[in-house]
């Protein structure tokens, strides 16, 4: 299987941040389409730790962990916002929500 | 050894990840979206980064998909399940995430330094990712911007609540 280089993680993060961008684009369910927000952060999140790890250096780590924060923060409020919306358009398909257009 | 475990925990990353964002219903989605977390704490695990193993696990798998389930749940989904986006859309979608992984890998690929060495050493080896060292460098080098997030939580908490609360008049 030979030996696991930083190649190989930038490998990972890079298909695991385009499966997450598809998943944004070809979906119409705003939960899937966060979902894809998460797999993007996550895929960061992995080469941060790969980086961070095979460097020697913690700071990546701890850019990480803020990371995590804000996405925890940006999931309580989007998804009170979700269910404010469905609550008023009885729907989580983003284009019933193209109603917001000016 | 260590590399068989590698490409184990990312095929099943992978796996998980392509059933998070193909799957019809919303509930299977976010319980793969559970899987793919754990393979994600799984290469936590393999890089030695003892702190995020644990932070993934609490505030990923915990906190973050608890809310999705919740709000799965709330939504109540049973009807509009087939909410995709048109085929010429779709495949739009599919060739743009296509060309975004080869510039990606086209930018990245020569971008490291061969000598960092191997997984099998640094796991082994690597102790920036013990609670210690990061503890360190967070309370001394990142303070500021670790007390700001406390107050980004506060404002997050409280904005979470204003929009979820019924209005009056309902």
């Amino acid at each position: 299987m030979g030996t696991i280089t930083l190649d190989h993680y930038i490998y990972l993060a890079s298909a695991l941040f385009a499966v997450g961008v598809v998943g944004v684009l070809i979906r119409r369910n705003i939960l899937i389409m966060m979902m894809g927000i998460e797999l993007m952060l996550n895929a960061v999140n992995i080469l941060l730790a790969a980086t961070s790890a095979f460097n020697g250096d913690s700071a990546g780590q701890v850019f990480v962990f803020f990371i995590m924060l804000v996405a925890a923060a940006e999931i309580a409020v989007g998804l009170a916002i979700i269910t404010m919306i469905y609550r008023n358009t009885g729907s989580i398909d983003v284009k019933d929500y193209s109603r917001l257009k000016g | 050894m260590i590399s068989i475990a590698f490409y184990l925990l990312t095929a099943l990353l992978f796996s998980a990840a392509l059933m998070v964002i193909l799957s019809k219903n919303p509930m299977s989605s976010v319980l793969w979206m559970v899987v793919a977390f754990f393979a994600i704490t799984g290469h936590y695990v393999l890089l030695n980064a003892q702190f995020l193993v644990v932070v993934n696990m609490v505030v990923y798998a915990g906190a973050i998909m608890v809310l999705f389930i919740y709000t799965v749940m709330l939504l109540n989904l049973s009807k509009d399940n087939d909410n995709r986006a048109s085929l010429l859309v779709r495949l739009a979608g599919i060739v743009s995430g296509g060309l975004l992984l080869t510039v990606l890998i086209a930018a990245l690929r020569r971008s490291t330094d061969a000598a960092v060495g191997d997984l099998a050493q640094v796991g082994a080896t690597s102790l920036v990712g013990l609670v210690k060292p990061l503890g360190l460098a967070l309370f001394r080098d990142f303070l500021v911007p670790f007390e700001l997030s406390s107050a980004l939580f506060l404002a997050a908490l409280v904005g979470a609540v204003a929009l979820g609360k019924k209005e009056a008049s309902d």
